[in-house]
């Protein structure tokens, strides 16, 4: 016994040791490689919020498809993490935040260079399985007794949208579970084990047809605004613009669009 | 599980192994410390005592209570196949068993929504009989035994090898039906064992997170544990998270020191 707790204990020292490699923090090979002058590679480090995880990927590849030498690196995570990681002196060049409360956090902490321009916005949809198991058409379909419906927990972002539109709309609406993350709300309806719950546009969106989107006229109470800036951290804040100039350009806005973002 | 031997004896180490040694130890130590530096005391009683934390706190310990007991009625006999008989592919059989061990939390998540969820393998029958399991405390229960299973068996089967069968033999050569053996012979002789394998579960239990947010979700004196609390607060409360996090690890100190003391008592 001794000597299968010692190989797991090994085994699983491996795995988290493996793992941090691929979180949230990039390599530092910004800095360097944007220092050499006359270089002709160099790198961008995007901090961005989870939910643009798609968009911001297609326009990474084109950013690097117009910057011959470039490449762009994401790590995509909660706004509240990244402004964490980045008061922790994470090396990035630009953030994209899903709200303005963490923009404003990482704007007091003087780790932004210039002034946050938002380049999007995000309601939230109902989301129900695809056969849409509880006959769910409108807001107030989610307080029918007997609907299992998965909200995210009033302290993060989604759930004190969803609080909020509760308010303005006078329903009251009874859970089942409150999730830490938006996607685990998703993920739930996904399996069907939610007859419904409330998410980002841009999830349902992102879940292709594995859920259906029902968007109801009380989400503009709580609309989402992105917004995004190079960082003074950053060696290499030209490129850090560029960046952003292509995320609030039309090409940027169309790839946004696609991905179920509205205009700011 | 081999005794340690008493202390004076020649140990015949070298003397370089103690450094990384020492170096490990720090490094499983130095977080614990650093995050206890970080708490708040002037109101840590206030963020302990919140009426989520101390729902929290009693849902994980009866859930882990509940878990640790469902692991007992199946582990015992598990072990007891596992270490007494031998079959064809008994190997793959215990390496499955043990798969929870090294398995992410969220697969085992992922597997048991497949399993009791709503559309899921036994759900389904479950559901025309009443019984739903998700979102339920009996969720919270099943994940926390799916993951702490492993555990019980693992310590158990190898104080059952040690032991041996000695006395089960004699035993039945007086005369002693089975059921009597395993319960006048071979149980007593592994209660060490069985005890230290049972708090090992119960620990791995009130640690549970990943199954837990996969398969139970999360809400307040229903399936909101500990862990999930923590994880929850952290959004927010840094502090209360902090503090809450210190209550876990000192009732992870105890259990883990039990688990000890029963260890060292054989």
């Amino acid at each position: 016994m001794k000597r299968a707790l010692t190989a797991f204990a090994a085994g699983a020292l491996v795995t988290a040791l493996a793992g941090c490699g691929s979180g949230a923090t990039p390599s530092s090979t910004s800095g360097s490689a944007g220092d050499a002058p006359g270089a002709s590679t160099s790198t961008l480090t995007v901090f961005a919020a989870a939910s643009l995880r798609s968009s911001f990927t297609i326009l990474g590849q084109q950013f690097e498809a117009a910057h011959p030498g470039t490449t762009v690196t994401f790590s995509f995570a909660g706004s509240s993490d990244l402004v964490t990681q980045l008061q922790q002196g994470a090396p990035a060049d630009v953030f994209a935040s899903a709200d303005t409360t963490n923009m404003d956090k990482a704007a007091a902490d003087g780790l932004v260079s210039g002034s946050p321009v938002t380049f999007a916005s995000n309601t939230l949809e109902i989301a129900v399985p695809p056969e849409n198991p509880a006959g769910i058409t409108s807001l107030r379909d989610l307080a029918k007794p007997g609907v299992k419906l998965v909200l995210c927990a009033p302290a993060v972002p989604c759930g004190s949208a969803a609080k909020k539109i509760e308010a303005a709309a006078e329903v009251t609406l009874e859970p089942v579970s409150e999730e830490s993350a938006v996607t685990d709300v998703l993920n739930k309806v996904q399996t069907g084990e939610a007859d419904a719950g409330l998410v980002y546009a841009t999830d349902v969106q992102g879940a292709g047809g594995k859920v259906k989107g029902i968007a109801f006229p009380e989400s503009k109470e709580a609309v989402n605004v992105y917004p995004i800036v190079p960082l003074s951290a950053s060696k290499n804040l030209d490129l850090a613009w560029q960046f952003t100039d292509l995320v609030t350009s039309a090409q940027g806005q169309q790839v946004l669009a696609d991905a179920g973002f509205a205009k700011p | 599980m081999n005794r340690p031997r008493g202390a004076g004896v020649y140990s015949g180490l070298p003397a370089w192994v103690f450094l990384p040694a020492a170096v490990g130890a720090v490094f499983v130590v130095l977080p614990l410390v650093a995050m206890s530096t970080r708490v708040a005391w002037a109101q840590f009683f206030v963020l302990v005592t919140s009426e989520s934390s101390l729902a929290a706190l009693r849902l994980s310990l009866r859930t882990s209570a509940a878990s640790t007991l469902l692991c007992l009625v199946l582990g015992v006999p598990m072990a007891l196949v596992l270490a007494r008989t031998s079959f064809p592919g008994q190997q793959l059989l215990r390496a499955l068993m043990l798969l929870p061990l090294v398995l992410p939390p969220v697969v085992g998540g992922l597997a048991l929504l497949y399993t009791f969820g709503r559309r899921g393998l036994l759900g389904r029958s479950l559901d025309v009989l009443g019984v739903q399991i998700a979102f339920s405390t009996s969720a919270v229960v099943l994940a926390q035994a799916f993951v702490a299973l492993p555990f019980l068996v693992v310590s158990l089967e190898g104080t059952l090898r040690t032991v041996g069968q000695r006395y089960e033999v004699v035993a039945a050569t007086l005369g002693g039906r089975p059921t009597t053996v395993l319960r006048r012979v071979t149980l007593p002789l592994v209660l060490p064992g069985l005890l230290s394998g049972a708090v090992l579960s119960f620990a791995r239990a009130l640690g549970e997170f990943g199954a837990t947010l996969t398969f139970a979700g999360s809400l307040q004196g229903v399936t909101r544990t500990l862990p999930l609390e923590i994880y929850l607060q952290r959004e927010t409360d840094a502090d209360a998270a902090v503090a809450l996090s210190l209550v876990l690890v000192v009732i992870a100190v105890l259990v883990v020191g039990l688990a000890q003391g029963t260890r060292s008592t054989r």
